[in-house]
């Protein structure tokens, strides 16, 4: 009777849209956010991650409309990540409904930012999202970089340190995900996983490379996360929420039924 | 038609309360308020929060909701999420040291660090989804399965004087107390608002209680 390890689906928001499509789900406009938070709620997901990918200034306050209105219909955790800057903005999601917004370049920009924010609103609403790339040669022992700009720009920083540096600037929760393995269907990258779960203390969400129902069991077992997340298998109606429950629970993985 | 007020002192997801309040009583009036008057002539009151205790006792205080809470807590049903049930305690550890409402004498304290489970290392803050056992009967879990899942994140929580007083408890770690009652109030370490159709369960249960244990 422990905690339950969480399946969360993410999805991908452009000027209040769902994008990349949601495909499974019974539901009349499929880039409508409520309709598919609600859809993933109905289907038993645990908590929802919303990631903003708005590229121009102009429509930045639209997530925050999103965030109103899936939080007047959906009663489960809502984490918002995407083009946070300051504290202003954390207040701002928070405000608007989000149970936890996610902090990715701002933080490696301003590691003072998580400390700010984390003394300002609390541990538990903070997430540091961390994009590492493994940057040692075949043969050496292995070692992962944090990148930025969507995998496209080194910072130089050790993945392993900075996850150990910011849970002691307070966050809350470290969703980590693999550049090498994101979108590759191949599986979590689990040494990756493994070492920053047994470097920090606070819960870690693996990220980046889910193909099948073992992966997300795989990231539990092996790579020792406490959450998964994954979104094509599920928006393309590959796997259910129930299905990667059900397998994980025949892994004796506990799960929320 | 009644009224429910949610205590706004400036920290936390307030619209969240709100909302789900809003979605299990449409036919009530849900108000989020700091202002004094309007919560005392509120036929409900719901205490949320989020954030460190020294903020929140702080905010509470300069808003003059800490007298106010202390004026209404016993005349009509309360209930305090989190953060809302921690400041009811006499002190909190949080912030090297915290003197809270007294409301419900104990202490609020922090996980082990390190929190070892049947030798396996549990993470701080406790985050996500955990079994509530219902140690005894109370209108607000009619309907709710006993060790149905609430979602919690936290890591600090609430060890009350008199043990006669708590609703429920979760095992992280070891035994904690998640869930206390007193006549017209009702105060949980989790979070109701975010814990899906259980959650709203209780809350609704919240907008029929007429206050006694």
């Amino acid at each position: 009777m422990g905690l339950a390890k969480r399946i969360i689906p993410c999805l991908d928001v452009d000027a209040g849209r769902v994008v990349k499509g949601v495909k499974f789900l019974e539901i009349r406009d499929a880039g409508d956010p409520v309709n598919v938070a609600k859809g993933y709620n109905d289907a038993g997901a645990d908590e929802i991650t919303f990631l903003d990918i708005t590229a121009s200034s102009d429509n930045r306050e639209t997530i925050l409309h999103v965030v109103e209105a899936v939080a007047s219909q959906v009663f489960i955790p809502l984490t918002v990540g995407g083009g946070i800057r300051e504290v202003g903005d954390v207040r701002r999601l928070l405000n608007a409904g989000a149970d936890k917004v996610g902090i990715n370049t701002a933080a490696v920009i301003r590691p003072g930012l998580v400390r700010e924010a984390t003394e300002k609103v609390g541990s538990q609403c903070i997430v540091v999202a961390l994009d590492a790339k493994r940057v040692s040669a075949s043969g050496e022992s292995p070692r992962w970089e944090i990148f930025t700009h969507g995998g496209r720009k080194s910072t130089g920083i050790d993945a392993i340190d900075w996850a150990v540096k910011m849970a002691e600037y307070g966050a809350g929760e470290l969703l980590l995900t693999s550049m090498d393995r994101d979108g590759t269907k191949v599986g979590f990258d689990l040494e990756l996983t493994r070492a920053i779960t047994d470097a920090v203390e606070i819960p870690v969400i693996a990220s980046g490379g889910v193909g099948n129902l073992q992966h997300l069991s795989d990231g539990v077992l092996k790579g020792g996360a406490d959450a998964v997340l994954a979104a094509s298998i599920f928006h393309f109606g590959e796997y259910t929420i129930a299905q990667a429950k059900a397998h994980m629970a025949s892994e004796s993985i506990e799960v929320r039924g | 038609m009644q009224r429910i007020a949610v205590i706004d002192y400036g920290m936390g997801n307030l619209r969240s309360v709100s909302k789900a309040i809003e979605h299990v009583a449409p036919d009530d009036e849900v108000v989020v308020s700091a202002d004094a008057s309007v919560i005392r002539s509120a036929d409900r009151i719901v205490c949320p929060g989020q954030g460190a205790a020294a903020d929140c006792m702080a905010a509470l205080r300069d808003h003059d909701l800490a007298d106010t809470i202390l004026d209404v807590v016993d005349s009509r049903p309360f209930l305090g999420i989190c953060m809302g049930f921690q400041v009811l305690l006499s002190a909190s550890d949080e912030n090297a040291g915290v003197d809270c409402l007294g409301i419900v004498p104990g202490r609020v304290v922090r996980f082990a660090d390190p929190l070892v489970d049947e030798q396996q290392r549990l993470k701080v803050p406790h985050m996500g989804w955990s079994q509530v056992s219902q140690t005894c009967e109370h209108p607000l879990w009619s309907s709710i399965d006993n060790d149905s899942r609430f979602y919690f994140a936290h890591s600090y929580y609430c060890v009350p004087d008199d043990t006669g007083v708590i609703t429920g408890t979760c095992r992280y770690g070891h035994d904690i107390a998640v869930s206390v009652a007193q006549p017209n109030l009702f105060a949980c370490q989790f979070h109701p608002e975010k814990s899906a159709a259980n959650g709203l369960q209780l809350l609704k249960n919240f907008t029929q209680w007429n206050g006694l244990v």
